[in-house]
Formats: structure tokens, C-alpha cells, sequence
């Protein structure tokens, strides 16, 4: 009943023939169709960007004041591409493999193949756009190695690399709003999608200066509207980051695949107290270099939680490197999902440092030293005091890491260079989205979702650098072939209309909606229930789950989503601008998309990847994967009581399912 | 442990639509591992259970990078750190039973929305005016065949760091967006792919800036004092003559 719509053919040549099939959309044709793009992230940018410069009437919505504030600014680490530039045995084929390794065999062979393809073409269009790449001294572009891989295929601006190509691909969308074929909303919000005859033909956007219900039609509408990582709370993802415009799309029918899937990254920085708002990323890149470790002893994991002890007050010997100990093969560069799952095992037992007891050290005084040591060799200078090596390797850390190291000192006041930083995981990013097929079409006819927004590319986990990739590769170099699938029989379609019954009864749902939000008047901020609901996703949805406790937690955000809209208050009115209204809104989606993880989590009996489940573990806690009766998309359906679950078997043909082991 | 600052907290009102405002005065407790923002929050959660009209102010990523948050705060954009956005701004910083002023960015260019919220979008259309080299997608060659020496892919980054929060506009008397726009100009200036259209991109630029109603340049320096992401004055000095060579000697528009 899913049709992934995979094109025949050996996996390599797939994307080059299926190309070079899909019907074309004439010059003047495309100046009569029109296109929505929701998002002005990686993709959503990239897309408005290469549909305007196609031809196409393009309209480009984002609730930001600018669209060069989205999310994918605050990536740090890089953008992986099979390039090879470093004769280090790299190929399309290689980052197709850890890609779908990494992934831990939940994700598409010939999406995934397709991505590692175009790579290549991204970092070229990108050195074009002027982003300025880190370089060699002999001016080639320079590369770094990522977590989980072997080969150094990692493009980067120093740690700022998501914002330098998220400005690039602002400023190709800014050339095209200049030059008048692309429409930008700037403060509008996609609350609502317009279906006609089953088609998907427009949304309702909530001006968010005046609050003002807008109706907008289109040929067609491309969702890029990024993660649903909030539903936690708090997570590294930006405040306003939302599964509204996914989610009110699935309440029309579109279905949510995977949502249960969530990347937990292990080093962040630590929750310090209950007003916490969000949490700060440490880059993947620090572990390698630092050490993870707990105190052996329980008690002086005690004292350090009182204050009373501090993490450098404990010898080698009483401390416990438990990744070095553990998974000796790969040490503290295990992949996220590995890392983050042994953190909270040992903080589990009593052996956290911070004063909530959720936190481990990442020590970077043998590296210090180590490097200390390099450099005084380096310079013939023997002799020297250990204090005077360490001022030494202090300089190469710095060098190194000094953005980061700054940034953690900002935030927890305690310089790294003198005491361990203390990490814990925190929710990253969602490997789960709306179900899309190679088209990247949704189930609705005319709805595609690009990005972090789809499910289609990084399994049950994503490896480093490739959110960066996949965003762009969508926009890019995906969705201008494939929307014409869906375009090329629309050429003879008039312009739609915004006064049809159809936008009438979208904008009538919304407009009750926001109606019954307003008019509750109770207690409680929107806020407020935002929080308790990720404390409800972390507590039995989060780095570990079981059968029980998913089952209660459904029933607490079931229980929940009845007092919010029991108790919700909603200061001012509809009509004028008000976070706190954009706030509720979002929240009541929330509500249900986290209800549907927890669905999705007590279906999948299995572990893998990000989702563990502990029924389903190994003698010594490892994750296990079940094939046999779980390699598929798990694509649901809404229903308010029961989610109706559509599969689609995932077809491996190039690859051998192996169980991927880190010892 | 975590200690309590008692903190009295003068904050700009304005309603929408209207060109006049106040300060109205909150006492606040804070802890001091709080960020700015979240003192803000733990306020507005507070006027919310009173049923009072919560302080509107913008912010999203909370990690220094989108370029959101904003505010004046005791006299300075991004308040006293230098280097550091709202968002980084921890409460450690201030001291028991001190009195905090809060304003918004103010600037001709920079009309306020509510409170400390203020309309930024003429940033968005100096960009679009030329603030970019001008390749579709599918165009580009390979990426190495266009070698660019180390140290001015990191001047060019240096500049390219800017996150367009308005900090430079806010610190200038002048409300000039010199340091904003030249940033652009540099970066896509030194590198030989912008090069192309360099003269086309400082006019249009320049011109755009005006039209918005920036002021300008007196040399100041206030901008780059105020710079959360310390961009220099010397791009500034790169666009002017930029912007001389175009006018005596470049294509024209």
C-alpha cells in the first residue's frame, strides 16, 4: 500500500537514469505554476532558492523575522561529502555504507545511496556561493575526520559550519527575492494545510505581527520545516523550533514515519536548575581528546555533587574511564547512541558528578599534557616543569577548541583548561519525520517535506556531519527533479483560488482552534505544560525505554492534554501579536506528536539505533536489533485513540545486516 | 551552591502600533546560573499567573549563533560582556540588589513591534539588494578549481561571522548599518569567485542602505565595540574604497 517508489536498476546508476525519465516542466509553463515552500532552514532555503531560479512562481514562508535565523544556523561540526579530496580511499559507495550502518539498518538503500551522490555537487555549489570553507595552505579545501567513520570527509568553516551555509543558501534565496520570483512571508506561521480533491493546494499562515489568518494557494506545497526535538523541552534544538506545520499536515492525513526515532547527542551541557530553558551542544569533535570518566567510588561521587570534592581531587586510580573500559576498540569516539546510553547507566547507578547527579566529566588533561609534551620536542626544549608543559599543551587545546571551551566557561562559569567538563546527553535531533517516498512526496499528492522534516535518510541514528548534507542535498539537488513528477501534469491547472470551501473550512479550523485556546482563561502557562510533557518524553520516551513505562506515559500526556485544555491561560487576544498564543498552538501539537512516539516506541520491540528498549538488549546491555520482524518504516496515521500503523519493508539488497558492535 | 541576586529591572513597554512607551520596574529574584533570558522567563511566567501582559522579546537558538535576541541593556546592545549575545549573557555577571535598565535595539531603521521586539527585516532587503554572487544552482564547478590562500578564506569568514542582530545599528548615534553591510561587502569581496560583480554589489548595497534610512559613518567605532561576534571597523574601510573605485572606475548599475 506504501509505494516508496524506488526506480529499478543497479543501486549506483538508479538517481543518473531515473534523472534523466522524470517528465520536464517547459520554461513558460513554469512561470504559471506556483509553489509553496514552508522553511527557511538548509532546505527549505536551498529549495526556494533553486525553484525560483528554475522558473517557477515560488512563495517562501518562515514565522522568524528573517530567514536567515532558522535553526540549521547553530550547526556546528560540518558537512560530510564523498569527495576524496584526501586520497584516503573515500567513494560514493564508502559514505552510502556508514551512512546505512550508522543508521543501524532502518533507512532506505536508494535514498541513502542518492545522498551520498550528490554530496559532491553540494560543496561545489557551495565554494560558488562564496561559503568560506576551512583551507590548506596551498588553497584547496581542507577536510576533518567525523565520529563513526574511517576516512577524513568532513568539510568545515571552523565550529560555525551549519551558519556559513545556511547564509549561503539565504543569500541565493535573497538573489531570488530580489529579482522577484520568489515571495517571502517573513512572521508567518503554516498552521493549517488546504487539501482540494485529495491534492494539496495551499495553507492557512497566521500573520504573527497582527494575527491576522491568511490564505495562500499554490500548485503544490514543499514542507522544510525542520525537527520535532522540542517535544522533549529541552533539547539543543532553538526555542522555536516546532512539529506544527508536520503535524497539522498529518492531522489532513499525511503519515508520520519513524517518530519514536530520536538522536540523544552526549555531550551537552548539563540541566543547572528548573528555570533551564534549553541546552548547549559541546561538538562531537572534543571526544577526540577528552576523556569520559566517573569516580569509581559512589561516595566521592557524592561529595563532588555536595561541592565538597572537585573532579581533579580524584586519583587515576579511583577513576572509571567506563567508554575505554567497555568499548576498548573504539574508546570515547563511539557512535552518539552508544555514548549517550553508557552516561546514563553509570549516572543510573550513583556515579554522577553535577548536583543533580546527571552528569559525567570530559577530562582534557591528558591531552593537555600530551600535547605539552609534543610541542616542548618539538621546540628542544627538555627540562621543562610539568607546569610549563601544561601552559604549553593549553595553547594547542586552545587552539583547537578555544571557541567551545569559551562558550562552556559563558555557560557553566568553571574553566575547562583547569577542571573536567561536565557533559550529559541531550536530545539533538529526530531522525523521524513526515513518510516520504524517493520523490520525496508525502502520501498526500503535492505535499513534500525536505530535510530534517522527512524520515528518509539516517535510519534509527545519525551519523555527524550528514544533517547539513541531507538539508541541502534535498534542496538542492533533489526536490528541483523530483517535483516535476507531480508538476508536469499540472501545467494545464489554473491558479487556484483562495476563496474555495475548502481554505474557507481550513481557516474555520483554525480560527476555532485558537478560539478555545483564547477562551479557556485557567491557570496554567503554555509554558508550563511544555515542560511537563518533556518531562514526561525523557522520563519514558527518552535514552531507555520499556513496555510499562510507555504505556504510563501515553496515558500521563493523554491525562495532560486534558488539563491543558482544562487549565491553559493564554494572555491578549488573537488579533495582535502574542508569543504566548504561538506558544499554546504549538504546545497542543506537541501533545499529540509525543503521544505518537510513545506508540510508535511501544510498537517497535526492538532496539536499534537511538531506540532502546530494554526488553530487547543483549547479556551485557548492548543494543539488539530484531530483522526478522522489524525492518520497516513504521508509517502512522492519526486517529485520536487508536494510530492506524502502515508498513513499509525496508529491501536490503546491497548491503549485510550485521549487528554493529564497538568492543 | 547556586546564590539569589534580588535585582530591580527597568524594562522598556511599548504597545503595537504606537510610537511612544515607559519603563515600567519589576523585582526580580535570580539565580545566578540563570542566563538573561531565562531571568526574563522565570518574570514572564510570573506576570502570566498575575494575568498580566508578559514582556515581549525575541530570542530562539539561545547559543549566540541566529542573531535574534536583542535588547539595550544598562546602555549597551547584547548588555556589558564583550563578545557575548543576550542569550550567553549569564546572571552571574550582575551583583546583588542591582538596578538593570532594559531597552530595546533603538534606530530609525529599526521600527519597534512591542516592548523590546523591533522590526529588523531592512537588514533582509540590503542583502537582497546584492548581498550575494549571483550562481544557480547545478552551475558550479568542482570546488577545488577554485584555490583561495588560507588567510583570506579566514578574513573572508571572519566577516562572514556576522549574524545580522542589529548590535552595530543600536550602538551607533548615527544608526548607521555600515559595520552590517560592509561585513558582506568583504567577505564576498576578497574571494575570487565574488570579486566578479564586486562594484554592481557595493553600489546596489550602499544605496539600499540608504534607502532604508540608515545613517551614516562618523567613525565611531561604537559597532565594533558592541559586536557580539567582534567584526571589524576595517571593513568598513574595505567597502568605502570598494565603493570609490566602483563609482570612478566600475561597471556601472
Amino acid at each position: 500500500m506504501l509505494d516508496s517508489k524506488i526506480p529499478s536498476g543497479p543501486l549506483a546508476e538508479k538517481w543518473t537514469k531515473y534523472k534523466s525519465t522524470i517528465p520536464l516542466v517547459a520554461p513558460n509553463n513554469k512561470r504559471k505554476l506556483e509553489i509553496i515552500v514552508v522553511g527557511t532552514g538548509l532546505a527549505g532555503a536551498s529549495a526556494a532558492a533553486s525553484l525560483g531560479e528554475l522558473g517557477y512562481q515560488v512563495k517562501c514562508f518562515t514565522f522568524h523575522d528573517s530567514p536567515r535565523r532558522a535553526h540549521s544556523i547553530a550547526a556546528q561540526g560540518g558537512i560530510n561529502a564523498a569527495k576524496n579530496y584526501q586520497n584516503d580511499g573515500d567513494s560514493v559507495h564508502r559514505l552510502f555504507y556508514d551512512t546505512i550502518k550508522g543508521g543501524d539498518y532502518r533507512a532506505r538503500e536508494a535514498n541513502v545511496h542518492r545522498l551520498a551522490e550528490v554530496s559532491v555537487n553540494i560543496i561545489d555549489q557551495c565554494v560558488a556561493q562564496g561559503v568560506p570553507f576551512a583551507r590548506e595552505y596551498g588553497g584547496l579545501l581542507e577536510n576533518r575526520s567525523f565520529g563513526g567513520v574511517q576516512v577524513s570527509r568532513t568539510f568545515y568553516a571552523r565550529g560555525q559550519t551549519g551558519q556559513q551555509l545556511l547564509i549561503g543558501a539565504y543569500q541565493a534565496l535573497s538573489r531570488q527575492v530580489g529579482l522577484g520570483n520568489v515571495k517571502l512571508y517573513n512572521r508567518h506561521e503554516m498552521v493549517d494545510l488546504v487539501k482540494i480533491d485529495g491534492k494539496a493546494r495551499g495553507i492557512i499562515a497566521r500573520n504573527l505581527l497582527n494575527g491576522e489568518l491568511e490564505r495562500h494557494a499554490a500548485h503544490c506545497v514543499v514542507l522544510a520545516t525542520g525537527g520535532y526535538g522540542n517535544v522533549f523541552y529541552l533539547s539543543t534544538n532553538a526555542m522555536m523550533c516546532n512539529v506544527t506545520a508536520a503535524w497539522r499536515s498529518v492531522k489532513q492525513g499525511a503519515y508520520m514515519a519513524n517518530p519514536c526515532f530520536t538522536q540523544i547527542h552526549p555531550t551537552c551541557i548539563p540541566v543547572s536548575g528548573e528555570y533551564q530553558s534549553k541546552l548547549t551542544l559541546m561538538s562531537e569533535s572534543l571526544r577526540n581528546d577528552g576523556r569520559v570518566w566517573v569516580p569509581k567510588k559512589k561516595e566521592d561521587a557524592a561529595l563532588i555533587r555536595e561541592g565538597k570534592l572537585k573532579g581533579v581531587d580524584i586519583t587515576e586510580e579511583n577513576r572509571d574511564y567506563f567508554l575505554e573500559r567497555r568499548y576498548p576498540a573504539f574508546g570515547n569516539l563511539v557512535p552518539r547512541d552508544v555514548a549517550s546510553r553508557a552516561a546514563k547507566v553509570e549516572c543510573d547507578k550513583g556515579h554522577g558528578v553535577s548536583p543533580t547527579g546527571l552528569a559525567v566529566f570530559l577530562d582534557f588533561s591528558d591531552a593537555i599534557f600530551r600535547y605539552g609534551k609534543a610541542e616542548a620536542n618539538k621546540s628542544g626544549q627538555t627540562n621543562l616543569s610539568d607546569k610549563e608543559i601544561i601552559a604549553l599543551g593549553e595553547k594547542v587545546v586552545s587552539a583547537k577548541y578555544g571557541n567551545l571551551f569559551e562558550m562552556y566557561e559563558k555557560i557553566s562559569g568553571e574553566n575547562p583548561y583547569k577542571m573536567p567538563m561536565k557533559i550529559y546527553p541531550a536530545v539533538h535531533y529526530t531522525m523521524g519525520g513526515l513518510w516520504v517516498d524517493y520523490n520525496l512526496e508525502t502520501n498526500i499528492p503535492g505535499l513534500f517535506a525536505l530535510g530534517e522534516c522527512n524520515f528518509s535518510d539516517h535510519g534509527a541514528n545519525r551519523l555527524g556531519a550528514s544533517a547539513l548534507m541531507q538539508g541541502l542535498a534535498d534542496g538542492y539537488f533533489v526536490i528541483p527533479y523530483t517535483i516535476g513528477t507531480f508538476l508536469a501534469n499540472e501545467i494545464s491547472t489554473p491558479k487556484f483560488s483562495a476563496g474555495t470551501s475548502e481554505f474557507e473550512m481550513a481557516e474555520k479550523r483554525v480560527n476555532d482552534q485558537i478560539e478555545r485556546l483564547i477562551s479557556i482563561k485557567g491557570n496554567q502557562s503554555a509554558e508550563s505544560f511544555h515542560r511537563r510533557l518533556g518531562k514526561i518524553m525523557w522520563d519514558y520516551c527518552g535514552m531507555s525505554r520499556n513496555e510499562e513505562g510507555l504505556k504510563k506515559g501515553r496515558e500521563m500526556i493523554r491525562e495532560l492534554k486534558e488539563e491543558f485544555f482544562k487549565d491553559l491561560y493564554v494572555p491578549g487576544t488573537a488579533n495582535e501579536y502574542n508569543p504566548e498564543l504561538e506558544k499554546a498552538m504549538r504546545v497542543a501539537d506537541f501533545l499529540e506528536h509525543g503521544e505518537l512516539m510513545m506508540v510508535d516506541a511501544l510498537n517497535r520491540n526492538e532496539s536499534c539505533g537511538g531506540h532502546f528498549r530494554e526488553e530487547s538488549a543483549t547479556e551485557d546491555g548492548e543494543a539488539l536489533r530484531h530483522d526478522d520482524n522489524y525492518a520497516y518504516v513504521a508509517a502512522w496515521e492519526w486517529d485520536d485513540n487508536n494510530p492506524i500503523l502502515h508498513q513499509e519493508k525496508l529491501v536490503f539488497e546491497n548491503v549485510k545486516l550485521v549487528t554493529r558492535s564497538y568492543k | 551552591m547556586a546564590n539569589t541576586l534580588k535585582l530591580q529591572l527597568k524594562v522598556w513597554r511599548q504597545k503595537p502600533g504606537r510610537q511612544d512607551g515607559h519603563f515600567e520596574t519589576f523585582q526580580v529574584e535570580a539565580n545566578e546560573h540563570m542566563s538573561f533570558l531565562e531571568m526574563l522567563d522565570v518574570l514572564n511566567e510570573k506576570l502570566i499567573q498575575d494575568k498580566k501582559d508578559p514582556i515581549a522579546f525575541e530570542h530562539d537558538c539561545r547559543e549566540g549563533i541566529c542573531g535574534t535576541c536583542s535588547m539595550v541593556i544598562n546602555g549597551q546592545p547584547h548588555g556589558p560582556m564583550a563578545a557575548t549575545t543576550t542569550c550567553q549573557l549569564h546572571m552571574r555577571y550582575f551583583k546583588d540588589g542591582d538596578t538593570i535598565v532594559v531597552e530595546p535595539f533603538k534606530a530609525k531603521a529599526f521600527p519597534v513591534i512591542k516592548d523590546l521586539v523591533v522590526d529588523r527585516s531592512a537588514f533582509d532587503r540590503v542583502i537582497q539588494s546584492g548581498g550575494f554572487i549571483s550562481v544557480n544552482t547545478g552551475q558550479a564547478q568542482d570546488g577545488n578549481n577554485i584555490p583561495i590562500a588560507k588567510d583570506i578564506a579566514g578574513r573572508a569568514f571572519e566577516a562572514a561571522a556576522c549574524i545580522g542582530c542589529g548590535a552595530c545599528v543600536a550602538a551607533c548615534p548615527n544608526g548607521s548599518a555600515m559595520l552590517f553591510t560592509s561585513a558582506k561587502i568583504t567577505h564576498l569581496g576578497l574571494l575570487p569567485q565574488g570579486k566578479i560583480e564586486a562594484d554592481r554589489r557595493v553600489q546596489s548595497m550602499v544605496a539600499q542602505m540608504d534607502k532604508e534610512g540608515f545613517g551614516m559613518c562618523s567613525n565611531i567605532g561604537a559597532c565594533e565595540a558592541e559586536c557580539p561576534k567582534e567584526i571589524k571597523l576595517e571593513n568598513i574601510a574595505f567597502m568605502n574604497r570598494s565603493y570609490i573605485k566602483a563609482v570612478f572606475g566600475g561597471q556601472k548599475e
